[in-house]
């Protein structure tokens, strides 16, 4: 159920994608989304598909293991593919009864179908492939530039890292704290808004009481470990371009002017 | 009186750890947040503990062992009486990062002491909070995880662990500061009997390999059978000292502390209660066989 | 009323590419009035099972019945099933929630749609049958002992009236005194109350001493079913499954191959120091 999203989730494997710095696959991940907006013809989305698909080699995630995370937005897919699907005027392609649907409207549907599956492929690539850690980090020194104005970048993405670590072991204990409850006869399931919210009580106190309990268990431990802050912090994973990094710049800005070529030019 | 003060430091910096007079107390609050009481965890405890030991620190919930545990990392401090971490006061802030360094905590809860995502990140935590240049840290990961034996799932997320890995990352995330010693505030209380014997068989392998001093607290009176000194605590104080051997002679004693014996100590001392002449402190199974049939 | 477990499978993850068999045709009989001792080691099943017995999780296929009526059968009330099989979990910080320990223990009874004076007075109930007074009723549940709490979770599953009660390792993390006390308070619901208990336990130690029988999981089946005595006896197949007889059971063993003529289905201290002096008598 809940525990199946894949999204934001880390695939622990070694490939040329997971070694690229953070920061190559950020830059990287918000070219390719750029590309799938201005992308507006089969043949631009020929080359997003190919692109996507080497990358997706490349990295060694298995293919099952994405399309497992895909199952939490098949919904919002299929709604937006029936908003275009019908409410697209154009020449009609099925006029019966109240199914209209046209030409354009089958293209336009197709084309969003695609453009949200590889939307979401896209990012989920990156966060399969680089982990929470890197991923803040990236962010991090990607906007570094914001200390400068005393934003506290590196508390922030410590906090991230924190809470993405954090989110599987509360959602299992929320899991458990349910069924403790539910052995007690309590009903999360019927009743009316309000008479839920109430019915959450028994479910939220244990929870944030155990959210707590973790915080201060993790800050004693955090000390132990000699945690001060940013202060004289150094990196077991610094960002440092690498050769492969200038590579994979290269191929993905030579895969946008691709793609932009090919919009503007057919 | 200067020359005593010398004589004195050099005496504390020969022990790894030391403990003078120690006292703790902490100010509980009523219903409208008014101070009420003042209750004393820990009350003039005196330990010394040498480079190197294995040392077990017993007793029952609320005995004031996890406090005593807290306070050799200096993340509490003494409120009375002082203590020493490699002849560094615990209390001065100056020595705050080194006493850290050089006396590693591994605490109770595997899921709340591990900070990364991944086991590798998580192990390279505290080289990188004391400034480790980049390459060492990943000479420590290495070494670390290979010590405690989890170098096989260094790019593994914490959370797919058994508990008792959990724990080895968390001995490792410490290893990895080159601690001296390692103070493990009930490491097994909330594993099954398998983890359990992995993270007693890990600590006991780097204590005798790589010459860490361990300091174990525990209720389990089963791990604490090869310890080279046991400290039995009760109501803030150190109440017994000795060898197991010395301790586990005194089962009564142990039991009004609220504490148990493993099942042959048990046995044999029943047997010796019903006039059977055995030796005290019976530990190991083959020691109490071979006195049965010495008798028979 | 007993309880019966016929031909359950419960398959997780069928939709990946690695489902997980956490149980395999488990054909279970639970009696009225028994004392069982379930173990296995993590992931062996233990753990579903028990959410099985009171309709928390369904099975993939397989038969539960309660009293003789099947539990997912048409009409069956679910939430009266688990007030009559009542379930503790192993951390009462799970449970407890409410401002004090009264009211909390009131919880399960109010959501059984009872009067208020039954609920008070069942709640009373519940806390009296593990030893808990009224100066505890207005305490914060957070602020009590580790064994307080556990009391209390208790106390709030009996206050439900369940004939049968499964508790999940009541004892991790208590110390030797807080754990005979917790073992000792089961034993009495079990013989002054008569309830069914079902308890899950890694101490082999206390099994021997409160279970009357043991039920060993291994990899989602029922692997041992028996007298404490017969499963212990296989204690090498014990150990390959990762899980251990008392030690006792391996010292007798051991006098026994050292050529000390002492039976070798021993138990518990009591009936091994019991033989060794009979034996070291009659020499």
């Amino acid at each position: 159920m809940i525990r199946d999203i894949t999204i934001g989730q880390y695939y622990g494997t070694d490939s040329p994608i997971h070694r690229l710095d953070p920061r190559t696959k950020l830059a990287g991940t918000l070219l390719y989304l750029i590309s799938l907006f201005i992308a507006g013809n089969i043949w631009c989305y020929l080359a997003a598909t190919v692109f996507l698909f080497i990358v997706i080699r490349l990295s060694r995630v298995p293919v099952s293991y994405m399309v497992k995370g895909m199952k939490a937005i098949i919904f919002l897919l299929l709604l937006s593919v029936v908003f275009q699907l019908f409410l697209t005027k154009g020449t009609p392609l099925i006029d019966f009864w109240i199914i209209h649907i046209s030409r354009e409207g089958l293209t336009l549907a197709v084309f969003t179908a695609i453009r949200l599956v590889y939307l979401i492929l896209g990012s989920n690539m990156m966060t399969l492939t680089t982990t929470p850690n890197g991923l803040t980090d990236g962010l991090e020194k990607s906007l570094g530039f914001l200390k400068k104005i005393k934003v506290p970048v590196h508390d922030i993405s410590m906090m991230m890292s924190i809470a993405l670590r954090f989110i599987p072991i509360l959602i299992e204990e929320t899991d458990k704290i349910m069924k403790a409850q539910m052995a007690r006869g309590a009903d999360f399931e019927s009743g009316n808004l309000l008479q839920r919210v109430k019915n959450m009580v028994p479910l939220l106190v244990p929870l944030f009481i155990s959210a707590f309990r973790r915080a201060s268990d993790l800050a004693m431990a955090m000390e132990a470990r000699c945690y001060r802050g940013d202060e004289g912090r150094t990196k077991m994973k610094p960002l440092k371009y690498q050769k492969r990094d200038a590579a994979a710049y290269a191929a993905v800005l030579g895969y946008f002017a691709l793609v932009v070529t090919l919009q503007v030019c057919l | 009186m200067e020359t005593i003060a010398v004589l004195r430091r050099s005496d504390s910096r020969m022990k790894i750890v030391r403990t003078e007079q120690l006292v703790y107390e902490y100010q509980k609050y009523d219903d409208q947040g008014n101070p009420s009481e003042v209750t004393r965890a820990i009350d003039g405890v005196d330990l010394q503990v040498e480079q190197g030991q294995f040392i077990a620190v017993l007793g029952h919930n609320g005995s004031g062992k996890s406090t005593l545990a807290k306070h050799l990392n200096a993340l509490l401090l003494p409120s009375g009486g002082t203590v020493w971490v490699e002849g560094k006061d615990t209390a001065l802030d100056e020595n705050l990062w080194d006493v850290r360094q050089t006396a590693g905590m591994v605490f109770q809860n595997p899921d709340n002491q591990i900070i990364a995502n991944v086991v590798e990140e998580d192990v390279g935590f505290g080289p990188e909070n004391m400034g480790v240049p980049t390459e060492e840290i990943w000479k420590r990961v290495d070494d670390s995880l290979k010590a405690v034996g989890m170098t096989a799932y260094r790019y593994h997320s914490p959370n797919k662990l058994s508990g008792g890995q959990k724990q080895r990352v968390a001995i490792a995330g410490v290893m990895a500061m080159k601690p001296k010693c390692i103070v493990l505030d009930e490491p097994t209380a909330m594993l099954d009997p398998n983890g359990r014997g992995e993270v007693i068989r890990t600590v006991r392998r780097l204590q005798k390999e790589e010459g860490i001093t361990v300091i174990l607290i525990t209720h389990y009176m089963e791990e604490v059978t090869e310890a080279d000194r046991v400290f039995v605590m009760d109501e803030g104080k150190i109440v017994m000292q000795g060898t197991p051997r010395q301790i586990f002679a005194r089962v009564r004693e142990l039991k009004h502390y609220r504490l148990d014996v493993p099942q042959v100590t048990e046995l044999a001392y029943e047997l010796q209660q019903a006039g059977v002449k055995l030796p005290d402190g019976i530990l190991e199974t083959e020691e109490l066989v071979r006195e049965l049939c010495r008798l028979r | 009323m007993p309880i019966t477990l016929k031909h359950v499978n419960y398959v997780y993850g069928q939709d990946t590419t690695t489902p997980v068999h956490a149980l395999e045709d488990v054909n279970l009989e639970i009696r009225d009035g028994e004392f069982i001792g379930l173990m296995g080691h993590t992931g062996s099943g233990k753990s579903t099972l028990i959410q099985h017995l009171n309709g928390l999780i369904r099975p993939t296929s397989g038969e539960i019945l309660y009293n003789g009526e099947n539990i997912y059968g048409e009409g069956y009330s679910l939430k009266e099933l688990r007030s009559k099989v009542g379930l503790v979990f192993q951390y009462p910080e799970h449970q407890l929630f409410e401002t004090d320990v009264f009211s909390d223990v009131c919880f399960g009874p109010k959501n059984l749609k009872l009067p208020k004076e039954e609920v008070e007075k069942r709640a009373a109930e519940a806390l009296e049958m593990v030893g808990l007074d009224e100066s505890y009723y207005k305490l914060s549940p957070f602020e009590l002992s580790g064994g307080q709490k556990r009391r209390v979770a208790i106390a709030g599953v009996l206050a439900m009236q369940p004939q049968v009660l499964i508790l999940d390792e009541p004892t991790a993390g208590l110390d030797p005194v807080g754990r005979d006390e917790i073992l000792g308070q089961v034993r009495r619901l079990h013989e002054e109350k008569g309830f069914t208990i079902i308890l899950v336990s890694h101490s082999m130690e206390d099994l021997a001493v409160y279970a009357r029988r043991l039920i060993v999981m291994s990899k989602g089946r029922v692997k041992f079913d028996g007298s404490p005595r017969e499963v212990f006896a296989h204690f090498r197949e014990l150990e390959e499954i990762g899980l251990a007889a008392p030690q006792v059971t391996y010292i007798v063993h051991a006098l026994r191959e050292a050529g000390f003529p002492i039976e070798t289905d021993l138990i518990t201290v009591r009936e091994a120091k019991e033989a060794i002096l009979k034996i070291l008598k009659d020499v």
